[in-house]
């Protein structure tokens, strides 16, 4: 339960030994970079941007040649490959790969210009099949499209709109150009909407006939051939064809750089790494023989760091206590169990200055909820088996993944337990299978009660469960109150409340109204009466008093102090929203009673019994999916709106340390110890 | 016309599931469809969205689950009918009609809240446990409807 305490580091060293303590900082991960060093004519600073930009690039070309080969030969993965992490390669081939860096960027070059040319082939050959497209209607034509006619005689090659006939044509002719002799019209193809035609006229005449038949729609072909149309189509086909081989050519080749794909994500990640670094020294003040770093460590490790640098090199190591205005990154710390859910805190935001860290208190809630909102003793087990089993088998996985499946690990656990409280498993699998196939009905006791005979004990019980949580986030309120001295606050936001809300809630169990709902009357000794209504008299008027206290004004002040009164209204809405542990808790139950109820309406043969296991795999696996979001989306609701509203507010920035940050693989590395 | 009185409660069964269903229905359809538009830019993102398209999706479990609740009670299921009173049938009605009622338009809202957390999601896809948080709020009031008619059906005497 606690954020982890930050100090600012300061190293000094000779320039001879830059790289190597850079180097050393970022493989050990545990400083955020952070110059407090304004600008000093004795120190300055280098500009690194070009270096930094040249390893992007080279990282970014091992990308984009890793994602083609991904594209010609992708890579064999199973199902579970997201949860499988960064593969840990060893010290010996990393160093390797990294001298062979320049023969591995050619490669990713060699690949990308592979790829490029596969789309300029793709580009050629559209080219060509279009081509093919406009020569086809003139593939009768057997004179070259190029001729333009003999020394009497032109030849005039067009379309003109479908409609035309070769009756037509003539007859417009006659009309336009009267004087014209011996002119030939052939219709070469005709499609709906167009006529291809050949027309043989005298040279003199060529030009009044064609504007005769332009008037009436005729347009010359957009591309003409040198050759004959049949012979260019099959010329054409010919150059596919090479581009299609070539296109074969090109994907064997890049195939081939297939075993190179390791070596390139090392080196990719070897080439970030560096531009992480260059960003880095282009951030330090510098000397003629000196340079500064500072920044951010967390406590427990920052005297180790420091003895290790002075240990191996010439350098002063300054580790100091932060500034009072300083906002620290934060690092959460928590036990084993808790750490589980700092994932769920962190989704709603870090704690900032002054706050506590609320993951550990949450955690206990957390699981409790889940399990009561999802409880059934079957699901649970599905549930912590399977994230058990993965986390167990996939020791690389990212934290962040490692943290939510033990989360929900925990959480199976939890809605073992309900089940079992409840009588839950599969809902009512063991009555309806005793009773189809065995012809006995068995029924498993629920060890507490069955919430769908008794739901408004449980409905009590759920408003018991929020008010505990509401008051312990109260609590913790009161605590930050009290260790930051503001004993005034302590008094007016929490102790006030808590008496109002105590003296209501022991003036509400003995009345009818709770008697009605319950089912039990409860008598409390008359003392105990008079107290509960003393409580929350003094409460709200202890609120309406003190609640607008910052304001000078009494009017207004005991205004605010009346509107904040109106807050009751926002306890309760409060605490009915707990009704969500029964009502979620009943949709899971009675659905998979519906499940059951459906199979066990099947005849009792064999083909019944194979559609009853059907009915069962399908929909328990449906109704736990569904459930399972309920319960996660509802359980955060819970914490993050209810819980949390009272006395935490989040907003602080996490830490970012200074460290490889492969995308690929991490190298196995002497670490601090 | 005792005979009315089964014809009524059947009748509550149904104005659950029909109501509630066909929210949700129109819910994840309007959620399914940012959902999608999202999934074409970046694949990636298919499980994150799909999980938000399905929250408005629980009101019609909600119906279901009050409608097989009414089933059972009047013996629609077992095969032996209750004899029930039209007074009973029409309490039984009056009972239903929270989560249908609740269910319908809750679901609508859910669906076009969810549709704008899946906004949230494409463009900080970091801050998905916020998204998912909003849609939780409208199903809240579902869930008191869902209570309200769970309390009602199982209270009333048959």
């Amino acid at each position: 339960m606690a954020v982890l305490e930050m100090q600012r580091i300061s190293i000094c060293a000779m320039k001879r030994d830059r790289k190597a303590i850079l180097e050393k900082l970022q493989s050990f991960g545990a400083l955020e970079v952070n110059h407090v060093i304004g600008e000093d004519p004795d120190f300055v600073r280098m500009d690194t941007a070009g270096q930094k930009m040249g390893f992007e690039k080279a990282a970014a070309s091992a990308d984009q040649a890793l994602e083609i080969l991904e594209k010609y030969a992708p890579e064999k993965k199973s199902m579970f490959a997201a949860l499988e992490g960064k593969e840990l390669i060893e010290l010996e081939t990393g160093r390797k790969v990294q001298e062979e860096r320049r023969e591995l960027l050619k490669t990713a070059k060699a690949v990308y210009e592979l790829d490029r040319e596969h789309a300029e082939q793709l580009a050629a050959i559209t080219k060509l099949e279009n081509s093919i497209e406009s020569l086809t209607p003139w593939l009768a034509l057997d004179v070259p499209m190029k001729q333009n006619g003999t020394r009497r005689t032109a030849m005039l090659l067009g379309s003109m709109p479908g409609e035309m006939t070769l009756e037509r044509i003539y007859e417009v002719l006659a009309e336009k150009v009267p004087d014209a002799v011996g002119v030939d019209v052939h219709i070469v193809s005709a499609e709906q909407s167009a006529v291809y035609l050949a027309v043989i006229c005298m040279k003199e005449d060529s030009a009044q006939v064609e504007e005769a038949l332009r008037s009436e729609g005729f347009a010359r072909p957009a591309q003409v051939w040198d050759d004959v149309p049949a012979y260019q189509k099959k010329e054409l086909e010919g150059q596919i064809a090479d581009c299609r081989q070539r296109i074969a050519q090109i994907e064997e080749k890049i195939r081939g750089y297939a075993d190179q794909r390791e070596n390139l994500k090392i080196v990719a990640d070897y080439y970030r790494v560096r531009a992480d670094k260059y960003a880095v020294l282009g951030q330090l003040p510098q000397s003629k023989r000196t340079f500064v770093i500072s920044g951010y460590i967390p406590k427990n490790i920052a005297a180790q760091v420091g003895e290790y640098l002075t240990g191996k090199y010439d350098c002063t190591v300054d580790i100091e206590e932060l500034k009072e205005d300083e906002e620290a990154p934060v690092i959460l710390k928590n036990n084993p169990f808790s750490s589980s859910m700092e994932g769920v805190v962190e989704s709603y935001g870090l704690p900032t200055k002054g706050e506590i860290d609320p993951t550990t208190i949450m955690s206990f809630f957390y699981v409790f909820f889940f399990g009561m909102m999802l409880s059934d003793a079957a699901y649970g087990l599905i549930v912590a088996v399977v994230c058990g089993i993965l986390v167990h088998k996939y020791p690389r996985m990212s934290v962040g993944m490692r943290k939510s499946l033990k989360l929900f690990f925990y959480c199976g656990i939890s809605t073992v337990v309900w089940g079992v409280l409840f009588g839950g498993y599969f809902g009512n699998i063991v009555d309806i299978v005793s009773e189809k196939f065995f012809g006995t009905k068995m029924v498993v006791p629920a060890l507490w009660f069955v919430p769908l005979d008794e739901p408004m004990k449980l409905l009590l019980f759920s408003l018991l469960f929020g008010v505990i949580h509401l008051f312990t986030g109260l609590a913790i309120k009161g605590y930050i109150c009290i260790r930051d001295g503001k004993i005034m606050d302590f008094f007016c936001d929490v102790v006030l409340w808590f008496m109002l809300l105590i003296g209501l809630i022991l003036m509400l169990l003995p009345s009818s109204l709770f008697a009605s709902i319950a089912q039990m009357t409860i008598v409390f000794p008359e003392a105990l009466n008079t107290l509960a209504k003393v409580l929350a008299a003094a409460g709200a008027i202890g609120i309406v008093l003190m609640s607008g206290r910052s304001n000078k004004n009494p009017a207004l002040r005991i205004a605010l102090g009346a509107y904040d009164l109106y807050n009751i209204t926002g306890w309760l809405s409060d605490v009915l929203s707990y009704s969500r542990l029964l009502a979620l808790g009943l949709a899971t139950g009675v659905i998979a009673s519906v499940i059951n109820q459906m199979g066990s309406m099947l005849p009792n043969n064999v083909i019944g019994v194979v559609f009853f296991i059907l009915i069962f795999l399908v929909g328990h696996a449906m109704n736990l999916a569904i459930n399972l979001l309920g319960a996660y989306v509802h359980t955060n609701r819970l914490q993050f709106v209810e819980f949390f509203g009272k006395f935490y507010e989040g907003g602080g920035r996490p830490f970012n340390p200074f460290k490889e940050n492969t995308k690929y693989a991490d190298i196995k590395e002497e670490t601090l110890s | 016309m005792s005979e009315l009185g089964i014809v009524y409660a059947l009748l509550g069964a149904a104005v659950a599931v029909l109501l509630s269903g066909t929210g949700s229905a129109i819910g994840v359809g309007i959620a399914g469809q940012a959902a999608a538009g999202v999934v074409t830019e970046d694949p990636s993102k298919f499980a994150k969205v799909l999980i938000i398209q399905l929250l408005p999706g629980t009101q019609g479990l909600y119906g279901l689950l009050i409608g097989f609740i009414t089933l059972s009670k009047i013996g629609v299921l077992g095969g032996g009918l209750a004899d029930i009173s039209v007074q009973t049938g029409l309490l039984i009605l009056a009972a239903c009609l929270p989560i249908g009622v609740v269910g319908l338009l809750s679901a609508i809202a859910q669906g076009k809240t969810a549709a704008s957390s899946i906004g949230i999601v494409a463009k900080k896809p970091e801050q998905f446990g916020k998204a998912m948080l909003f849609p939780a709020m409208v199903e809240t009031y579902a869930i008191l409807a869902l209570l309200i008619s769970f309390l009602a059906v199982s209270g009333i005497q048959v």
